[in-house]
């Protein structure tokens, strides 16, 4: 049975081999509200970043595909080809650099904040700070001195706040700033804002120099005509930092 | 779904409540319990095929072929199952594609493996970047499968191996005497009266095997582990329709239910098989049934 599957896959897979080359698959996380997210009501993959992705595609003309990939392996799944790009809210950092490749950045260098149960908890030394794993956030944590408590979604980091394990949670402003309004004031954003990184860009496996010129091409269309900003506002609303 | 949902705002209690639970979010994580019950349903009896393929191996007069049966319980028992959901996987995909890709591509001037990156013309691609998303999930489906079935194959080849050494040497014997092959002794005699022993071995894998499904993530299948917690984490009221807080405790409650019940109606299964298994044994189960029915 599994055998006839697959011979019938490669089977239907090489029939349509001329049409190959120009769908682009697109990674993104799909838990990352509002950059990349699961649409509530349909169960399809929405946000910032589907819409911009989308967006740009049609200026560069490419199909695009956007799939959902586990943040911790999103790098590894580029490298290995199972997509092409990765959307992801991923900052452009020197770390990242050395593995793969960034389009220039479609959204500014955006500030990061702590999330607390009250304003006035310590975030210096000692204190316990939830971070995703192996985001720039995680990163600057470790280097702060503080205990850095790592989780695989950004939703749990949120939920180590709630329940005291951890006493404070870094994160982009833009994440968290929606959910310390709709807490009725259970949960508030801190006045420690950091700026980190080269702002959020489209990752690409090094080889590919002409997708990345193409997708350059469009994201400054997209900048010099305003729609890009619009969109920002749209999503992040509007004190969002801008181009 | 319903009419009345269109907005979910207005809506409170068990109105509520009905459209909440119809959203296609949910219908989503309803089809991943089916996934999740087709996996095992596929998995168990090609585990089943490779465990019994190992034991045989490994039982074989023919030395190399007793060392590729012995080699293959002995490797995949002493590694970690993360291990071979994480790297094998990517090895084998990789291995599908690097095969392909020497048939099929014009170029081969330019190395496949570069670095970290892995890289084939896209004709080689399995499957295609152009097939459409039922192709690609039906190609992860399959590698999950496969892996399953190789790292479980491995424990059942270990549970048959014991099992065929613990059928008493004097059925074979006898039957022997009777002028039979060995292959007839082995099809006739030991098969038949080995499963009885291979039982707790085998129910105490599927019970594993059951739970094991949460691993499927890790191969890019979105099972029922990684759309309770999906659907549970808090949504806030901006962008989404159903806003709520952190609802994972009741979403996870419902796996335990569905768990423990799918545990339950196996454990029944399986005592009825070991029972209609034992008939006629020279087993003290056996022995006990024998007795009954006198």
């Amino acid at each position: 049975m599994k055998k006839m599957m697959l011979a019938t896959a490669l089977l239907a897979l090489t029939a349509g081999a001329s049409l190959a080359q120009d769908v682009v698959r697109i990674g993104t996380e799909g838990a990352y509200e509002p950059y990349n997210y699961i649409d509530q009501a349909t169960g399809e993959l929405t946000g910032f970043e589907i819409e911009l992705g989308n967006e740009l595609c049609k200026r560069a003309t490419l199909n695009c595909e956007f799939v959902q990939n586990a943040w911790d392996s999103i790098i590894p799944n580029l490298q290995s080809g199972n997509y092409d790009l990765i959307m992801a809210g991923m900052s452009i950092t020197d770390e990242r650099e050395e593995v793969i490749d960034f389009s220039q950045n479609y959204i500014p260098p955006a500030s990061s904040d702590y999330l607390a149960l009250t304003a006035d908890v310590a975030i210096g030394e000692g204190a316990v700070i939830a971070a995703q794993t192996g985001t720039i956030q995680a990163g600057y944590v470790a280097e702060s001195g503080a205990t850095l408590l790592e989780f695989a979604t950004p939703d749990e980091t949120v939920a180590a706040v709630r329940n005291g394990e951890a006493d404070a949670v870094f994160a982009d402003k833009d994440y968290l700033a929606p959910i310390a309004a709709d807490s009725n004031g259970e949960l508030v954003l801190l006045a420690e804002e950091v700026q980190l990184g080269g702002g959020v860009g489209i990752g690409l496996r090094e080889t590919d120099t002409e997708l990345k010129d193409k997708l350059n091409a469009a994201i400054q269309t997209m900048k010099d005509d305003g729609s890009l900003n619009a969109m920002i506002t749209k999503w992040f609303g509007p004190e969002a930092v801008t181009f | 779904m319903f009419e009345f949902c269109a907005d979910p705002s207005q809506l409170s209690g068990l109105t509520w409540l009905s459209c909440y639970l119809t959203t296609g979010t949910h219908f989503n994580f309803y089809w991943s319990f089916l996934t999740v019950l087709m996996l095992l349903a596929v998995t168990a009896p090609v585990a089943l095929a490779f465990g019994f393929g190992g034991a045989m191996a490994a039982r074989s007069p023919l030395l190399p072929v007793s060392w590729i049966g012995k080699g293959y319980i002995a490797a995949v028992r002493g590694v970690p199952d993360i291990v071979y959901f994480l790297f094998f996987v990517i090895a084998l995909d990789q291995g599908i594609e690097w095969t392909k890709h020497l048939f099929v591509c014009e170029d081969l001037s330019q190395p496949v493996w570069n670095g970290t990156e892995f890289r084939v013309c896209p004709e080689a691609k399995v499957p295609l970047a152009a097939s459409s998303a039922i192709w690609h999930s039906a190609y992860a489906f399959a590698t999950a499968v496969f892996t399953f079935a190789l790292v479980f194959g491995a424990f059942a080849a270990n549970v048959l191996y014991g099992a065929m050494q613990a059928v008493p040497r004097a059925q074979l014997e006898t039957a022997e005497a009777y002028g039979m092959t060995p292959r007839q002794v082995f099809r006739r005699v030991l098969v038949p009266q080995m499963w009885v022993f291979a039982l707790p071995g085998l129910s105490n894998l599927w019970l594993i095997l059951i739970k094991a499904t949460p691993l499927l993530f890790l191969l890019g299948i979105q099972d029922i582990v990684y759309w309770a917690r999906e659907l549970g984490s808090a949504k806030t009221s901006g962008n989404n329709p159903y806003p709520h807080g952190d609802w994972r405790v009741f979403y996870f409650l419902a796996l335990l239910v569905f768990y423990l019940a799918f545990t339950r109606v196996s454990e029944v299964f399986l005592a009825r098989l070991t029972r209609r298994l034992s008939h006629g044994q020279a087993t003290l189960g056996g022995e006990q049934l024998r007795k009954a029915g006198a």
